[in-house]
């Protein structure tokens, strides 16, 4: 049950800061969805935004970390290009292109995942911001809700994307 | 409830500086995809390509725009349509431009 360096950085980057985030997204969604001053007292609010404050910051440094392992380190052995007669399973971008079958897991998969997976961070940052400064003001401003839920779903999507594929390519080509 | 107003610029400044960030990620794509020379002047960190720098332009782009946004805007009472409508509109840009068959598409032909 060992896991090698580049293993145990692929589970950090995707099965736990990945999983974090995504997870925590209902939860996130929930408590954003339901902070209106017509359902709960004062004392509910300020419960909620508390939680909601802790959860999109803890949610915001997940995606941070998940996508800045995701290219620095786990990027770096997945693109590194084979020597002369190497064995290609040890190097997954070169192993999927050199099969037409194969091909597009990194030609549409990796090249979409890199890109849109960094445009996650940004909107949950802004997101975990405007919780944080505006706090219990926000269950007296229907429209600024609603733009956080929007943003914070949006944030989602360009995880769950990156997310899947790099299920589907660990799997197709894993990191050894 | 005691409520003390603040102004909605904090919050459209940050909205608008993620849109920010967002499109230029996309932009940074296009042009490392279309031109050789800007490919070569991303890769901040060989190993990583020219992902190392389009993504950290981007976040620089990002910061730099939050931070002027938000000093703009602090005090002030923004249109919200318009800042929202912003937002979402780079966002879209963002979204576009990421996505491979459309920057591909800007790749030299082989």
């Amino acid at each position: 049950m060992k896991l090698t360096a580049f293993e145990l950085w692929t589970a950090l980057h995707g099965m736990v800061f990945g999983a974090v985030f995504l997870l925590a997204f209902a939860g996130g969604l929930a408590g954003l969805y339901g902070l209106r001053r017509e359902w709960l007292s004062t004392a509910g609010i300020k419960d909620n935004v508390r939680r909601l404050t802790a959860g999109t910051w803890i949610m915001a440094i997940a995606a941070w970390l998940t996508v800045i392992i995701g290219t620095w380190i786990v990027y770096v052995p997945y693109r590194a290009e084979p020597p002369e007669g190497a064995d290609l399973t040890m190097y997954p971008k070169f192993n999927l292109t050199s099969d037409p079958s194969t091909a597009a897991w990194h030609e549409f998969g990796m090249e979409w995942k890199e890109h849109i997976a960094w445009i996650s961070p940004m909107l949950a940052t802004a997101v975990a911001f405007v919780v944080l400064y505006y706090g219990l003001e926000i269950a007296e401003r229907p429209y600024l809700r609603r733009a956080l839920i929007i943003l914070f779903t949006l944030s989602f999507v360009a995880a769950g994307i990156a997310g899947l594929f790099g299920a589907f390519i660990t799997k197709a080509a894993p990191l050894i | 409830m005691e409520s003390t107003e603040r102004p909605n610029g904090p919050a459209a400044a940050a909205f608008v500086a993620a849109g920010v960030g967002s499109a230029a990620l996309g932009v940074f794509t296009i042009l490392a995809e279309t031109f050789e020379r800007v490919a070569s002047f991303m890769e901040l960190y060989a190993p990583v390509g020219p992902l190392s720098g389009k993504t950290t332009f981007a976040v620089v782009v990002w910061l730099l725009v939050w931070g002027a946004l938000h000093g703009a805007w602090r005090s002030k009472e923004v249109s919200w349509k318009m800042a929202w409508t912003l937002t979402l509109v780079l966002v879209g840009i963002g979204l576009v431009l990421t996505f491979p068959p459309v920057f591909l598409a800007f790749a030299p032909e082989e």
